[in-house]
C-alpha cells in the first residue's frame, strides 16, 4: 500500500513524457489519456482517503521512505529524503486534489489550442500540489511546493483570458505574472525558514518528524514561525498578501482556476499548518492573535469586496479570499475543534469554488461576457447550470446539509471559545456572504428572462458529469461529516500536542 | 628535496596541446577539409584529454611540487574537457557561417581548456597564474574573433585592457604574499600563516585583498564586473558561451583552492570581505538584468548574479571539512551545464535568424518547439526551479553559507534567485506569447540539438537524482582539502 502515495505522485509526472510524445494532430488522443490517468489518480486518492485507518500513533499512513541524497555535505544518514506518508489531514486534502483534476479534465475538454500543452502543464501542477500534501521531507515539500506554482505563468498567460473594464485592462498576462511573482515571493520566506530551522536542529536532515521531535528555543520560535505563516500565507490568501488571487483566478482558464482556487490555496493553509504550527507551537501561540486578526480582516475584506464585484468570476475571486480568511481563523483559534474547522473548510471550499469556477466557466464560454448585471433569468434556458451554481453558492454561505455549513460550524465554535469579537467579525462575513451570493443569483440566473440571451444552450455533457461530481461531495459532507471529522481530528491532535 | 619530475602526469595537456597544433596544421595544410569537420577534430581533441584524465581516478600525487594531480584535479580536467567538447560542437555550423581562420579558433578552444585545467592543478601562485594567463590570452583572442565587427573588436579590446590591469594586481598581490610567507606554494603559505601568532599583518593584508580582486575580475565579481556585459556582448556568440563556461569555472576552481589551501588559516579575516563581495555581486547582476534587450547581455548579467552565489561558497569555506567546496562545485557544474544549454539554444536561434534581441525570439514556441522547450528548462534551471539542476545545487549551496553563520546571505541569495525568476519569464514569456513574425518551422539542426539533449539530460539528472554527481564532487573536493597538508586542515568524514 506504500506505492499508492508514490504512484500518486509518479501517474501524473509519468503522464506528461506521454503527452509530448503524442504528436499534436491527435488532440482527442491526448483528452482520453488525459482522462484516464485523471481517472488513475481519483481512483487512488479515493483508495487513500477510505483505507486511512484513523485511530492511534502520529496518524502516519502508508510511510514510505526512499533515499534521495544523504551523507554528502552537511547532510548526514537520511539527509534528504523522499519521505512520503498521509495522515488525517493530508488524507482529505489529496481527495480534494483527486476530485478536483479529475473534474477539471472534462472541464477542459473543448480546450483547442494547444491542449497537448495544456495538459502537460496542468498534469505537472497536480503532481507538485500530490507531493506537497504527502511529502514529510522539507526538501521535498518545498520541491513540490514550487513545482505546482511554476506552470501557472504559461497556463494563465497562454490560455487564460483578460478582463476588460470600462477604462482599463488587466490583461491575462500581468495577472499571470502578478501571481506567479507573488507566490515565489512567499517561498523565499518559507527557504530561510528552512535554513535555519535546519541549522537549529543540527540533526543533518530535512525529515519532518525527526525536525518536530526536537524542542526549539523559545525565542527562535518567535523569529521564524513568521517566516512560515507569511512565506505560505500568500498561497492562502493571507490578508493583504491576497491581491494576485483575484486578479490570478479570474485570468485563468476554467480548470486552472478551479484546481488553483480550488487547490492550491490550500497548500498555503496545509503548509501553515504542518510545518509552522507543527514544528513551532510555541511561536504559534505568541503570533496566534495576529494571525487571527489578519484571518477575519482578510474574510471581511473579501466578502465587502466580493459585494462589490459585478464580474462574476471577481466575485467567486474575492469569495474565495474571504473563506480562505475562515481557514485561518481557524488554525488561529488552536484548539482542536477551531484547526478541524480550518481543515473541513479546506476541503468543503476547495469543491465548492472549483464548481463555481466551473459553471462561470460555462455561462463564458458561450455568452462572452461575465458581467452579472447583463444577465437575467438564465435559469429558463439553462437550468441545471443554475442549480449547479445555486449549489455552490448555498454551500458557500452556509447553509444546513452542505459542506460549508459543518466546516464554518466547527471555526465558529472554535473561535467562539478563544476570540469572542472575531468569531461575531466572522459571523458578520457570513452574513456579508449569504447577501452577495444571494444577489448574484437573482440577477444573472432568476428573475425576468433577458432575450439577448435566447441562444444560450444547457453545459455541455463534460462540464455536467464534473459538476455532478463535485456536487456529489459537496452533499456527502454536509450529511455526513464523520468520515472527515474522525481523520482530520486524529491528526490534529497529535499537532497541538493534546 | 627530491622533486617527482614524472612528465607522464600531464599527458592530458600534451594531447591538448598537441591537438591545438594539428587543428591549425590540419586547416592550413587540407584544403578540402571543411570547417565543420574541424569541430569535430577538435572535439575529439577536447575528449580525448578528459578520457586521459580518468587514468589518475584516486591516484593522489603531484608533479615538481607545482602541479597537483589528484581527485580534484581529474573532476576539472574531465569537466573542462568536456566543456571543450560542447564548445565545439556548439560553434561548428557558427564558425562556418560566420567566422575565417577556423584552425586558430578550434586551436584556440582547445588552448583555453589547457589553461583551465592547468589552474584547477596547480599548488604554486606562478603557474596558478601562468595558467590565468594561458586562458584569459585564449579569450581575449577569441572575443575579438569576429574582426570585420566593431562591437567584437571593443568587446576584445576592453576585455584584454581590463584583463591585462588584474593580472597585474594578482601579480602584485603574489608578491606581497610571497614577502609575508616567504613560499609562493600553497601549503608553506598556509603553514606560515598558522605559525605566525603576530597578529594583523597589513602586507598580508593588501596581498590578500589585491589577489581577491585580480581572482574577481576573472570571474566577474562587482565591482570588477565592468568589462563582463560588453565582451558577452561583442564576443561571437559561442565564444560568450565559452567565457561564461570554462572562465567561471576554471576561475573558482583556482579561487576555491587558494583559499581553502593557502589562506584558510586567516578565513575570519576574509570571509565578512568575501560575503560582502558575494552580495553586491549577486545583487547587481541580478537587478542589473531586468533592464537588458539583448539576450546575449542578459546572460552576461545573470551570470555576474550566479557568481554572487558561487562566492556564498568560498565565504562559508571552513578548515573543518569540505561541505563548502563540494556545494560549490556542485553548483558550479549546475550553472555550467544550465548555462551552456541556454547558449546553446541562442546559438541555434542566431544561426538560424542572426538575432540576438529578447524580442526577437518572439514566437519561437511555434517556430521550433524543441528550442523554446530546451531554452525555457535551461532558463528555469538558472533560476532554481525544481526538477531542474539550479533548484537542488542552489538549495544545497545557501544551505551551507547558512550553516556558517550567513544566514542573512543566504536569506539575500534566495531573494535575489527571486528576483531573477522575473527576467528570465519575461524570455520565456516572449517565446511562449510572442507572435511569430512567419509561421514556418526551421529546419532540424541535428547536432547542435543532439548536444543539447545531452545537456538538458545534464540538466535533469541533475535536479531528479544529484547523488552520484555529488559523490564524486566530494571525492574531489575532499581529496583537495587534505593535500592542503600542513595547514591543519582535515580530510572530510568519508
Amino acid at each position: 500500500m506504500e506505492w499508492v502515495l508514490f504512484a500518486l505522485i509518479a501517474i501524473p509526472l509519468g503522464t506528461v513524457p506521454i503527452f509530448i510524445l503524442i504528436p499534436s494532430r491527435y488532440p482527442q488522443l491526448v483528452r482520453n489519456v488525459a482522462a484516464v490517468s485523471g481517472f488513475a489518480m481519483f481512483v487512488l486518492a479515493l483508495l487513500v482517503f477510505t483505507r486511512y485507518e484513523f485511530t492511534g500513533g502520529s496518524g502516519l499512513r502508508f510511510d514510505l521512505q526512499l533515499d534521495w541524497l544523504e551523507n554528502v555535505a552537511f547532510l548526514k544518514e537520511n539527509g534528504i529524503t523522499l519521505h512520503l506518508a498521509v495522515d488525517g489531514i493530508s488524507a482529505p486534502m489529496v481527495l480534494l486534489t483527486g476530485i478536483v483534476i479529475f473534474a477539471g479534465v472534462f472541464i477542459s475538454w473543448n480546450i483547442d489550442y494547444r491542449n497537448k500543452d495544456y495538459f502537460v502543464l496542468l498534469f505537472l501542477l497536480v503532481s507538485g500540489v500530490f507531493g506537497v500534501f504527502l511529502s514529510l521531507d522539507l526538501f521535498f515539500l518545498f520541491f513540490f511546493y514550487e513545482l505546482a506554482v511554476l506552470p501557472m505563468y504559461l497556463l494563465i498567460a497562454v490560455w487564460g483570458a483578460s478582463s476588460h473594464f470600462g477604462t482599463f485592462t488587466r490583461t491575462k498576462e500581468y495577472g499571470a505574472m502578478k501571481l506567479v511573482l507573488y507566490l515565489v515571493g512567499g517561498s523565499v520566506l518559507i527557504f530561510i525558514g528552512i535554513f535555519a530551522t535546519f541549522v537549529e536542529a543540527g540533526l543533518g536532515t530535512f525529515d519532518l518528524p525527526v525536525l518536530g521531535s526536537v524542542t526549539y528555543d523559545e525565542n527562535f520560535q518567535k523569529t521564524f514561525f513568521p517566516f512560515f505563516v507569511l512565506g505560505f500565507g500568500v498561497l492562502a490568501g493571507l490578508w493583504p498578501f491576497h491581491t494576485w488571487s483575484p486578479d490570478g483566478h479570474v485570468a485563468a482558464p476554467t480548470a486552472v482556476s478551479m484546481l488553483h482556487a480550488g487547490v492550491l490555496m490550500k497548500l498555503g493553509a496545509f503548509g501553515i499548518l504542518r510545518v509552522g504550527i507543527s514544528l513551532f507551537p510555541e511561536g504559534a501561540e505568541f503570533w496566534a492573535p495576529v494571525l487571527m486578526t489578519l484571518g477575519v480582516t482578510g474574510a471581511l475584506y473579501g466578502a465587502v469586496s466580493a459585494m462589490a464585484q459585478r464580474d462574476l468570476k471577481y466575485m467567486v475571486g474575492y469569495s474565495s479570499v474571504s473563506h480562505m480568511g475562515f481557514v485561518l481563523m481557524g488554525l488561529a483559534t488552536l484548539t482542536t475543534i477551531g484547526v478541524n474547522g480550518a481543515v473541513l473548510q479546506m476541503f468543503a471550499h476547495g469543491v465548492m469554488t472549483a464548481l463555481m469556477f466551473a459553471m462561470v466557466g460555462a455561462v463564458y464560454d458561450q455568452a462572452h461576457v461575465r458581467d452579472m448585471t447583463v444577465f437575467g433569468g438564465l435559469a429558463q434556458k439553462t437550468p441545471r447550470l443554475a442549480a449547479f451554481f445555486a449549489i455552490a453558492g448555498l454551500s458557500s454561505l452556509g447553509l444546513p446539509g452542505l459542506a460549508g455549513f459543518v466546516a464554518e460550524f466547527h471555526i465558529f465554535v472554535g473561535t467562539f471559545k478563544t476570540y469572542p469579537w472575531a468569531g461575531a467579525l466572522g459571523v458578520l462575513a457570513a452574513a456579508i456572504t449569504a447577501t452577495y451570493i444571494l444577489r448574484m443569483l437573482a440577477m444573472a440566473f432568476f428573475g425576468p428572462f433577458n432575450e439577448r440571451w435566447a441562444q444560450i444552450k444547457e453545459m455541455r455533457l463534460g462540464e455536467q458529469f464534473g459538476g455532478a461530481l463535485l456536487i456529489f461531495f459537496i452533499v456527502f459532507m454536509g450529511v455526513w461529516p464523520a468520515p472527515f471529522i474522525d481523520r482530520i481530528n486524529d491528526s490534529v491532535q497529535f499537532i497541538l500536542r493534546v | 628535496m627530491d622533486l617527482n619530475l614524472d612528465w607522464s602526469l600531464l599527458a592530458p595537456e600534451y594531447i591538448l596541446a598537441g591537438w591545438a597544433g594539428m587543428v591549425v596544421l590540419l586547416d592550413l595544410f587540407w584544403g578540402r577539409l571543411r570547417k565543420q569537420q574541424l569541430a569535430y577534430v577538435a572535439a575529439a581533441g577536447a575528449l580525448t584529454s578528459a578520457l586521459t584524465a580518468l587514468i589518475w581516478v584516486n591516484e593522489d600525487t603531484n608533479f615538481a611540487n607545482l602541479i597537483d594531480i589528484n581527485n580534484y584535479t581529474t573532476l576539472f580536467r574531465v569537466f573542462f574537457g568536456l566543456i571543450g567538447v560542447f564548445a565545439c560542437l556548439a560553434s561548428a555550423r557558427f564558425v562556418n557561417d560566420r567566422l575565417l581562420h577556423a584552425g586558430e579558433y578550434y586551436g584556440l578552444i582547445l588552448l583555453s581548456v589547457l589553461g583551465a585545467n592547468l589552474m584547477a592543478a596547480a599548488s604554486e601562485l606562478l603557474t596558478a597564474y601562468i595558467s590565468l594567463e594561458l586562458l584569459s590570452f585564449s579569450l581575449y583572442v577569441l572575443t575579438s574573433y569576429a574582426k570585420f565587427d566593431l562591437r567584437s573588436n571593443e568587446g576584445g579590446l576592453k576585455y584584454m585592457l581590463l584583463g591585462a590591469f588584474s593580472s597585474a594586481i594578482f601579480l602584485y598581490g603574489i608578491s606581497m604574499i610571497y614577502g609575508v610567507s616567504g613560499s609562493t606554494r600553497f601549503s608553506e603559505i598556509s603553514a606560515a600563516l598558522s605559525a605566525d601568532t603576530s597578529g594583523f599583518d597589513l602586507a598580508m593584508f593588501l596581498g590578500l585583498v589585491l589577489i581577491i580582486a585580480g581572482l574577481g575580475f576573472k570571474v566577474a565579481a562587482v565591482p570588477f564586473h565592468m568589462w563582463t556585459p560588453d565582451a558577452y556582448e561583442g564576443a561571437p556568440l559561442p565564444v560568450t558561451a565559452l567565457i561564461s563556461a570554462i572562465g567561471k569555472a576554471a576561475g573558482f576552481a583556482l579561487f576555491l583552492k587558494l583559499f581553502s589551501q593557502a589562506f584558510i588559516p586567516l578565513v575570519d579575516d576574509w570571509r565578512v570581505f568575501i560575503a560582502v563581495l558575494s552580495a553586491m555581486t549577486m545583487a547587481l547582476g541580478n537587478l542589473v538584468a531586468i533592464q537588458q534587450h539583448n539576450i546575449k547581455r542578459l546572460l552576461a548579467y545573470s551570470s555576474i548574479g550566479q557568481v554572487g552565489f558561487l562566492m556564498m561558497g568560498i565565504a562559508a569555506l571552513t578548515p573543518d571539512n569540505a561541505d563548502a567546496a563540494s556545494a560549490l562545485v556542485l553548483h558550479l557544474v549546475g550553472y555550467v551545464i544550465s548555462n551552456l544549454a541556454a547558449f546553446v539554444c541562442v546559438i541555434i536561434w542566431y544561426n538560424w535568424t542572426g538575432k540576438e534581441e529578447i524580442s526577437d525570439l518572439a514566437g519561437a514556441a511555434e517556430r521550433a518547439p524543441y528550442l523554446a522547450l530546451s531554452l525555457g528548462i535551461a532558463l528555469f534551471s538558472l533560476a532554481g526551479m525544481p526538477l531542474f539542476a539550479g533548484f537542488a545545487t542552489k538549495f544545497i549551496l545557501f544551505q551551507t553559507a547558512a550553516e556558517q553563520d550567513l544566514l542573512w546571505l543566504s536569506s539575500l541569495a534566495v531573494f535575489f534567485s527571486f528576483v531573477s525568476l522575473y527576467y528570465y519569464l519575461v524570455v520565456i514569456k516572449q517565446m511562449y506569447l510572442g507572435e511569430p513574425e512567419e509561421p514556418t518551422r526551421f529546419p532540424t539542426p541535428w547536432l547542435e540539438y543532439g548536444a543539447l539533449t545531452l545537456l538538458v539530460a545534464g540538466v535533469f539528472v541533475l535536479g531528479l537524482y544529484p547523488q552520484p554527481v555529488f559523490d564524486l564532487v566530494e571525492q574531489g573536493t575532499t581529496a583537495m582539502m587534505a593535500a592542503s597538508g600542513a595547514a591543519g586542515a582535515v580530510g572530510a568524514p568519508p
